[in-house]
């Protein structure tokens, strides 16, 4: 069956429908043939197995520890139906989050704001493939709407399979080129995956212009502004190469891309909506990033019509996102778990550790998650901490202590981040210690306080 | 001193060719002159440039995107600065992309052939899968030694009879279409040791510097965490 038919055989009216009608702003819903009753019930055991099975290999696998189960469990049930995906979909409103940084975080922010209309489920685990979505959607199959963050270059499989009510691209720059690809690659597979979902609405950043490429002819996008932090990978066209500038404030190159007008703005001050109201934030999360991150969730709860207060009211609210942010306690010192693990998003990492004079702990690992190169060190501005002392660890900790003696930065080894706190260093220094790990290291550092 | 006594080190096109942390060769050489007492200024030429400056010491081209390679080749080819510069003595690293630039002709995905600014005796064909992964090579020039290095292309270069390979692989893919890596001619080095390559080759970066200072350099005090990075690196490598 091609992937068009199947889309045609979802939106087909008239047909006996399995599902209740489509809830509004919900452009499609599942129907199905006419089957006998024989059939019906069998295939809803099916399915019934499927859900069944799934959640015992997700509940296995977190208590074998081998995992968070967030993929097991939907590989397991989808293996046993395959069309499984096309039933948790249905009448539900999903918002998919998507873009280079910021995903997991976001995807928090908007399953607070959808709370706001009903139960919402995520993925918010970081398994942000096909598996980890069906395992989201069938922990809970009769929540009303759900945010699901989508790695960069699934979102076309995903569109593939189905339509999303709103889809967030907050980002696009260079990260695990080894694996990932090139931006341009990347851009193109998003471009592929909005035109298979002209019935979404696609909240988009106004900002980037490899967001702007990807997003700009799909007919409904709603504008987010909130400044271009990390401008290397956008210094180019992405469409003709020509050169666009420093990127501060409008941009256009000849080739008719430019910059939209923002239909969400958001500064230090605060955050201006479409309808020109202005909304105060007040985030736990730090940072311009997380603003941004925090207006895209509201944006998306705002196309679901949901109320804009409430849903910030909930946003507010969150105090870390799958650990990012967090602060906790390790090894009898409090520690705040930061997670970079490309030059943009250490970008913003170190904005905020260069704010204050806390002990700091670096961790790079490159296993198949991270990319195997790491030649993106290089491209991280470290110079900015000249003078401070930093202790490194992980795998790469050795790229990671050379590339900080060339920008004179002080640095010592450690064979682990426990042995790191354990430093003299680290030891004689006050307040709170700032763990910056990528993300292997980091998903292993939230483990373990998990364990806690 | 006065400023004229800088060595210039031109950080060329890293709008088109900069994707793999191929502006840490430039802070690379700048700090390495710097220990040693020499004043160094990194020259960043913009895309948005009129054309090249032909009036630096050092000329660095890293790796880019196949569209972006084109567009640094037409870059360079106005106002021949890069020609001229080489022709009065400048050294020049190519680096992955930059290698296939500056050579006689590279081929891209697409099945284009397109023309190098020829400064090389080069030539690259799209391979059929991308080499990716832990590089290492031995160079008998200037008793360079042991090199180590990511390559990440899909580009299969061959050096021509006017240049010299820069290595021999070791371990990984290097040219491609033998078993050799790189390429010199002169003082124009290239390889495929991909982005901050003198990160992890200092005696690569302190050859290029004597050809620029005139003269042997001094030692700089050890530095441990880079020779354990790079027997590390090697035995990563196989």
């Amino acid at each position: 069956m091609t992937n068009t038919t199947r889309r045609d055989e979802l939106t087909r009216s008239g047909q006996e429908s399995t599902s209740s009608p489509p809830v509004p702003g919900q452009r499609w819903r599942v129907v199905a043939a006419r089957r006998t009753d024989t059939e019906r019930l069998l295939s809803r055991l099916r399915t019934g197995v499927a859900l069944t099975a799934g959640r015992l290999a997700t509940t296995t696998s977190k208590r074998l520890r081998l995992g968070s189960g967030g993929i097991i469990g939907g590989r397991v049930a989808m293996a046993l139906r395959p069309d499984l995906l096309d039933r948790l979909v249905a009448d539900r409103r999903i918002v998919v989050v998507t873009g280079t940084n910021g995903k997991t975080t976001t995807t928090h922010m908007v399953a607070q704001a959808l709370r706001a209309g009903g139960d919402s489920v995520s993925n918010a685990t970081g398994a942000n493939m096909l598996d980890g979505h069906v395992a989201a959607l069938m922990s809970e199959p009769d929540a009303p709407y759900a945010a699901l963050e989508v790695d960069e270059l699934h979102l076309a499989q995903l569109t593939d399979r189905f339509q999303p009510s709103v889809i967030l691209l907050l980002n696009l720059s260079r990260d695990q080129l080894d694996r990932v690809g090139e931006i341009r690659s990347v851009e193109a597979s998003l471009r592929r995956a909005l035109r298979q979902a002209p019935a979404a609405k696609v909240v988009a950043n106004a900002d980037d212009p490899n967001i702007v490429s990807a997003a700009i002819d799909h007919p409904h996008v709603t504008w987010v502004s909130g400044g271009c932090r990390w401008k290397h990978d956008a210094l180019n066209c992405p469409r003709c190469g020509a050169f666009l500038g420093e990127l501060e404030g409008d941009w256009e190159c000849a080739c008719g891309l430019r910059r939209p007008v923002a239909d969400w703005t958001v500064d230090s001050n605060g955050l201006i909506a479409p309808d020109g109201g202005v909304e105060r934030l007040s985030l736990p999360l730090p940072g311009q990033v997380n603003r941004v991150n925090a207006t895209f969730a509201l944006a998306a709860s705002t196309e679901l019509d949901l109320p804009r207060s409430e849903s910030l009211e909930r946003i507010q609210r969150l105090r870390d996102a799958s650990g990012r942010y967090g602060h906790t306690t390790m090894a009898g010192r409090e520690v705040r778990l930061l997670l970079a693990k490309n030059p943009a998003s250490w970008l913003e990492m170190l904005d905020l550790v260069a704010e204050n004079e806390r002990p700091l702990i670096f961790v790079v690992n490159s296993r198949q998650a991270d990319g195997h190169d790491v030649s993106w060190l290089w491209d991280i501005e470290f110079e900015r901490l000249a003078g401070r002392t930093v202790l490194v660890t992980g795998e790469r900790a050795l790229d990671l202590a050379v590339r900080l003696r060339y920008a004179e930065v002080n640095c010592e080894t450690a064979s682990s981040v426990q042995q790191a706190l354990h430093s003299a260093i680290i030891e004689h220094s006050a307040g709170p210690v700032e763990i910056i790990a990528n993300y292997t290291a980091f998903r292993d550092l939230f483990a373990k306080r998990q364990q806690h | 001193m006065t400023d004229d006594s800088a060595i210039r080190i031109a950080l060329v096109v890293p709008d088109l060719l900069g994707t793999y942390g191929d502006r840490g060769n430039a802070l690379v050489l700048a700090q390495r002159l710097r220990w040693r007492g020499h004043r160094a200024e990194i020259v960043t030429v913009l895309s948005s440039a009129e054309t090249l400056p032909d009036s630096c010491d050092i000329y660095l081209l890293g790796g880019g995107e196949d569209v972006a390679q084109q567009a640094a080749v037409n870059f360079l080819a106005r106002g021949d600065g890069l020609r001229r510069a080489v022709d009065a003595g400048a050294v020049v690293l190519g680096v992955c992309g930059g290698l296939q630039v500056l050579g006689t002709s590279f081929t891209t995905g697409d099945g284009v052939t397109h023309r190098g600014l020829g400064l090389i005796d080069i030539s690259t064909e799209p391979g059929e899968r991308r080499a990716i992964g832990e590089l290492s090579t031995r160079s008998e020039e200037h008793e360079l030694g042991l090199l180590t290095g990511f390559e990440n292309h899909l580009g299969r270069s061959r050096v021509g009879p006017a240049a010299r390979p820069l290595g021999r692989v070791l371990h990984g893919v290097g040219n491609g279409a033998d078993a050799t890596e790189g390429a010199v001619s002169g003082r124009i080095v290239c390889t495929y040791l991909h982005g901050p390559a003198l990160a992890r080759n200092p005696l690569l970066a302190d050859t290029m510097l004597s050809w620029v200072v005139g003269e042997p350099l001094s030692e700089l005090p050890p530095f441990p965490e880079l020779t354990e990075l790079r027997s590390e690196r090697v035995k990563a490598a196989g």
